[in-house]
């Protein structure tokens, strides 16, 4: 086991990485907000293991994480497994349906499992006094992120433009925007970047970089790359409908329970 | 001692947790759909360790050192009242998140090693990391630059929608002129930004000052901020692409 070559020098380079953030911020706090430091060895310990962290994180990134994505694509691809018994392949996208089965489950499992979305769902349900939902949230954007992998393998695999996706994407989110609930509309806007975390980001860039390596005729550079993208849209989309949907069945369910109901009461809990 | 040992512990139990359903989702089809061997599965597994060990001393080492502080700077910021700090503090805090970010540096250096097996650039170890440096400097400074625009908004309440869409048709017009090799990069690059360091900072930051400015509600103004770090990298890194191209 080689660890230790790149093992150093990867910790040398993220020393060089983390140490501008922890200067400028000790910087601040002394000479701007005129501060003191607390606790600075508590401070240092921090520090050490935020760069052995991130040099462990990487090396095992490179040994782990893309391997694994691109074997997955690899094997997800191979012709053998393609066929499943036909004698010969014609190319034809429904080929690769456990390509996007697998890219659904990925990205569902990753989702529901990011510790900054948990974050972020239960800062929303404070700030919002419990209209959204901890777990409403989290499966809304858990939703989004699986289709948009998905769809983003889709892509890879039938070679359409990346812009062509993106640009009715956003044509989508505008539309949304001018229904949706206004108090949704921030969050849903920063739910889209919340999702791609530093375990998903690696794991599906390698997933689409093997599947244009292996699809015939396409190519890494320019059909690879997207997955990400799609994976912080998609949830903008979901996150908006989700908030449209509570919406329309809380209209719904006020019409039933009391049809008498002023109008203007009704429309103004929407509102909230 | 023996308590910061333990609740190491706990982080690494909570990593363990948070791995769990991608091990499971991997591990369900490899022995059900693809039914084939793991290649390497040792290098894999201890790979996979090294990942959890990593991701826990890094988010550890985190909540000992800097988010305490950069969120207590930002309450203390947000409420001395001074812009010009204000928006350096911002500035910097995108930037020095960004550099620092493993995900990009991970998809960077895919990136580089794409581009340079594509012939886009040589294919030598140093054409290889200006690239990687050239790409992660870009994003930094797009972050930086989408924090400052994004704090400004908070101060004098400008409309978020109306900055997104705005966003959104510059995204579209850059890629309508970049070189086609550089915009799944680019759109790539939005995502990968806001993770693990930057958002419980600049969340922080975001509901840290809204909360503390008058008529600011700190749900509508408070979120927008992690949007515009996703948003401006695709513009910057698709004006990068343009200009290497053109040099």
């Amino acid at each position: 086991m080689d660890l230790m070559g790149p093992g150093m020098t990867t910790i040398l380079s993220t020393s060089m990485d983390v140490l501008p953030i922890v200067l400028f911020i000790i910087l601040f706090q002394v000479f701007v907000i005129r501060q003191p430091l607390r606790d600075v060895r508590r401070l240092a310990a921090g520090v050490v293991f935020t760069i052995l962290g991130l040099g462990l994180f990487l090396v095992g990134l490179e040994q782990a994480l893309f391997p694994l994505g691109r074997l997955m694509a690899e094997q997800l691809t191979h012709p053998e497994f393609l066929m499943q018994g036909a004698d010969t392949l014609d190319f034809h996208w429904t080929n690769y349906k456990w390509v996007y089965v697998f890219a659904l489950a990925i990205g569902f499992a990753t989702t529901i499992a990011e510790p900054a979305l948990l974050a972020v769902a239960m800062k929303a349900n404070e700030t919002s006094g419990g209209a959204i939902h901890v777990w409403g949230l989290r499966v809304a954007v858990a939703i989004g992120v699986a289709v948009g992998v998905s769809l983003g393998c889709f892509r890879i695999v039938t070679g359409l433009p990346l812009q062509a996706f993106i640009l009715i994407g956003y044509i989508i989110v505008v539309i949304q925007t001018i229904w949706a609930p206004r108090i949704i509309i921030p969050l849903a806007y920063d739910s889209g970047g919340v999702t791609t975390s530093t375990v998903t980001v690696p794991l599906i860039t390698a997933l689409g970089l093997g599947l244009a390596e292996t699809v015939p005729g396409r190519s890494p550079l320019l059909d690879g790359f997207g997955l990400v993208a799609f994976a912080s849209l998609f949830p903008i989309i979901s996150v908006l409908a989700y908030a449209q949907l509570s919406v329309l069945r809380e209209r719904y369910a006020n019409r039933r329970k009391t049809s008498t109901r002023n109008e203007a009461e009704s429309i103004s809990k929407e509102v909230i | 001692m023996t308590r910061i040992l333990r609740s190491l512990w706990k982080h690494v139990i909570r990593s363990a947790r948070d791995l769990a359903p991608i091990i499971l989702v991997i591990g369900f089809f490899q022995y059900f759909i693809l039914q084939q061997p793991l290649d390497n599965a040792l290098a894999l597994a201890s790979g996979a360790v090294l990942v959890l060990l990593g991701l826990t001393l890094f988010v550890y080492g985190l909540e000992l050192a800097l988010f305490p502080i950069g969120e207590s700077l930002a309450y203390a910021l947000a409420r001395k009242g001074s812009v010009f700090w204000l928006l350096t503090f911002s500035f910097l805090l995108g930037f020095g998140t960004t550099v620092a970010e493993p995900a990009l540096t991970a998809v960077a250096n895919e990136a580089a090693q794409v581009a340079a097996g594509a012939g886009a650039i040589g294919d030598t170890d140093e054409a290889r990391s200006n690239y990687v440096l050239g790409l992660r400097i870009t994003v930094a400074l797009s972050v930086g630059t989408a924090l400052l625009i994004g704090v400004l908004r908070i101060l004098l309440g400008w409309s978020l929608p109306l900055l997104i869409i705005s966003g959104y048709i510059m995204v579209i017009a850059m890629t309508t002129v970049a070189p086609p090799e550089i915009v799944g990069i680019a759109y790539d690059s939005g995502g990968v930004t806001t993770s693990t360091v930057t958002v419980p900072l600049v969340a922080a930051l975001g509901v840290g000052m809204a909360s503390s400015l008058r008529d600011r509600n700190p749900m509508t103004d408070g979120f927008g901020l992690i949007a515009f770090a996703s948003l401006t990298p695709m513009i910057f890194v698709m004006a990068y692409g343009s200009i290497i191209a053109w040099i």
